[in-house]
């Protein structure tokens, strides 16, 4: 399936990753290569296939309403790029 | 030293006729030596690995060792260990000490085993040759020129150049068993929730699994024993007993169905593989072993439909390199839509944002049904395909690449055709069943795999098969030239 550039750009949005100018042709060639081989799929008919998300179909297990785990922010905060009283500080998002 | 396998390893560390310090210092040695040119190893722990090695001796001598008491280990740069840079071979995690132990580490760290460093990797485990490393490739020990495979291609490479006694692998399309097949190497992918994820970076959350690769099925059984079980923090962890591993190694083949998939003996598959296939179907007759023709029909949609499905899954899961938390962030960003924009358009390399985008295209409104949804229903299929050859058959046997290993640079700039190569190892992730992958014979001086895929749970059969072919035949047993 061949994507445009409004497409591609529309993708690489969603995904919030950069592409600059010089990537979009390269990127879209290759995207659309993928799309083709994904494609293959449609061959199929797969009327009335339940579809399968965990292999062995386990459900998923819950547990107790109870603390368990310890408050180890200021370790996991040790290697933020930057923090300010036990938050993490990024560009202004409120004008 | 290095010559032995991990089982005869422990045996001599028991007896003290070897220490785990003299050992441990042996294979950083070999590391320095050798490993320049190969770059199996991310990072090497050498004062970690001393003090492990160190604490192991007095525990041997003290009488309550294990069988990986004191035996040097590598792990894949993708499994959490605290105090180490954990980097999945990606810029986005150069910096990044984890702040954790996995599961499977500490496991390793419980019975005692050494850690000698982390291992190379193509990037967040997306590959199939261990190029799209940040740090480079690695080079396969038997013809440096080649590709080692990958995503588990540095553990692969390491193991096979005898730079630590095992390796810890992942296999998410593959990564433990096409290396392993590779670099003449034994890889155990095991049955989907047998091994805990827990501290693993995840990048396909239904098909990861962790797993041994080493020189025999006998050390894999050894490493599999420390792995495997039960863990409360994956909720995708099964609570089903763990076997022995080894206790049913020399048990007979008689009797044993073996079934050869017609689907993967075609015009694709190289043809050196197939007659080293065919011969060790002999080799499994001779044992006692009955072998028939059985189908996978819709094996050849495995592609497509998994190329969805990881795709989809990483692109949920690297949502969170977001450059706010840890790992990499870009110079000045001007809002935070170009912190994230940015942040993960530098910090990932091309394999990875392209998967990323096919997941989030394949995620997104309009598309989900005719992608996702289509792609589960084709697992569901191949889940089928397996529940019905298992009736007829104990276990399949089939290739682990369709080729030899390639040269380094001959795939990495056509994807697709990379993507293609994972034709054997993918169907085993879809439907979540286990795999092992051994060496069946040599062309050209280059390894050939084969790989046993078994119902779930049969990870001690699977390793008895391998055993028993490894009584009768030497592959296993060859070390590249100069190492």
């Amino acid at each position: 399936m061949a994507l445009d550039r409004k497409a591609v750009e529309g993708i690489a949005h969603l995904a919030r990753i950069a592409l600059s100018e010089d990537d979009v042709p390269a990127t879209t060639a290759k995207l659309s290569g993928i799309l083709d081989l994904i494609d293959r799929m449609q061959a199929v008919d797969t009327q009335g296939v339940a579809p399968l998300a965990h292999p062995l179909e386990t459900t998923q297990r819950l547990r107790a309403d109870a603390v368990t785990e310890t408050n180890q922010r200021e370790a996991l905060q040790a290697i933020a790029p930057a923090t300010e009283d036990g938050l993490y500080l990024v560009p202004r998002v409120i004008e | 030293m290095h010559e032995n396998t991990l089982a005869q390893l422990s045996r001599a560390l028991q007896s003290k006729t070897l220490s785990s310090v003299e050992l441990t210092e042996h294979y950083l040695k070999r590391i320095e030596q050798l490993d320049p040119l190969l770059n199996s190893y991310i990072t090497v722990a050498p004062e970690l690995a001393l003090a492990q090695a160190k604490a192991a001796d007095a525990r041997i001598a003290g009488g309550t060792a294990t069988a990986l008491t004191g035996i040097p280990l590598a792990h894949k740069d993708l499994f959490c260990t605290s105090g180490l840079r954990t980097s999945c071979g990606s810029k986005m995690l150069d910096n990044f000490i984890a702040p954790y132990e996995s599961t499977v580490t500490a496991r390793f760290i419980d019975a005692g085993a050494v850690t000698l460093g982390k291992t190379n990797m193509d990037e967040f485990a997306m590959g199939s040759s261990t190029e799209s490393s940040f740090y480079g490739p690695t080079r396969n020990p038997w013809n440096t020129e080649h590709v080692p495979g990958g995503s588990s291609g540095g553990s692969a490479s390491a193991v096979a150049a005898r730079l630590c006694a095992a390796a810890t692998g992942t296999d998410t399309g593959g990564s433990i068993r096409q290396p392993a097949g590779f670099t003449a190497l034994t890889g155990l992918k095991p049955t989907y929730g047998r091994v805990s994820r827990w501290g693993m970076i995840a990048y396909a959350s239904s098909l990861d699994q962790a797993g041994p690769m080493a020189r025999t099925a006998e050390d894999c059984a050894l490493m599999m024993q420390v792995m495997a079980g039960f863990d409360e923090r994956d909720s995708t962890s099964v609570d089903e007993p763990v076997a022995d591993y080894s206790a049913g190694l020399n048990d007979s083949l008689k009797g044993l169905r073996i079934g050869l998939p017609r689907e993967y003996f075609g015009d694709g598959l190289d043809a050196a593989t197939a007659d080293a296939i065919h011969a060790a179907v002999k080799q499994f007759q001779a044992l006692g072993a009955e072998v028939k023709e059985i189908s996978l029909p819709n094996a050849e949609l495995a592609i497509p439909a998994y190329y969805v499905i990881a795709p989809a899954e990483a692109s949920s899961n690297l949502s969170r390199f977001d450059g706010v938390r840890f790992g990499y962030r870009c110079d000045d960003p001007a809002d935070l839509t170009d912190l994230y924009k940015r942040s993960r358009g530098e910090g990932f390399g091309p394999e990875v944002k392209r998967r990323i985008m096919v997941g989030a295209y394949a995620l997104s409104a309009g598309y989900y049904d005719a992608y996702y949804l289509q792609a589960q229903k084709i697992r569901r299929l191949i889940k089928n395909d397996f529940m019905a050859a298992y009736e007829q058959v104990d276990v399949i046997l089939c290739p682990t690449s369709p080729t030899p290993p390639f040269k380094i640079g001959e795939k990495i700039d056509d994807p697709v055709s990379l993507y293609l190569t994972d034709i054997y190892t993918i169907t085993a992730n879809l439907a979540g069943v286990p795999g092992i992958a051994l060496p069946a014979g040599f062309a050209n001086g280059m390894p050939l795999g084969m790989q046993l895929l078994g119902p779930y749970f049969s990870e001690a059969r699977l390793l008895n098969i391998a055993h028993q072919y490894q009584q009768v035949t030497d592959w296993h047993s060859r070390a590249p030239a100069g190492y």
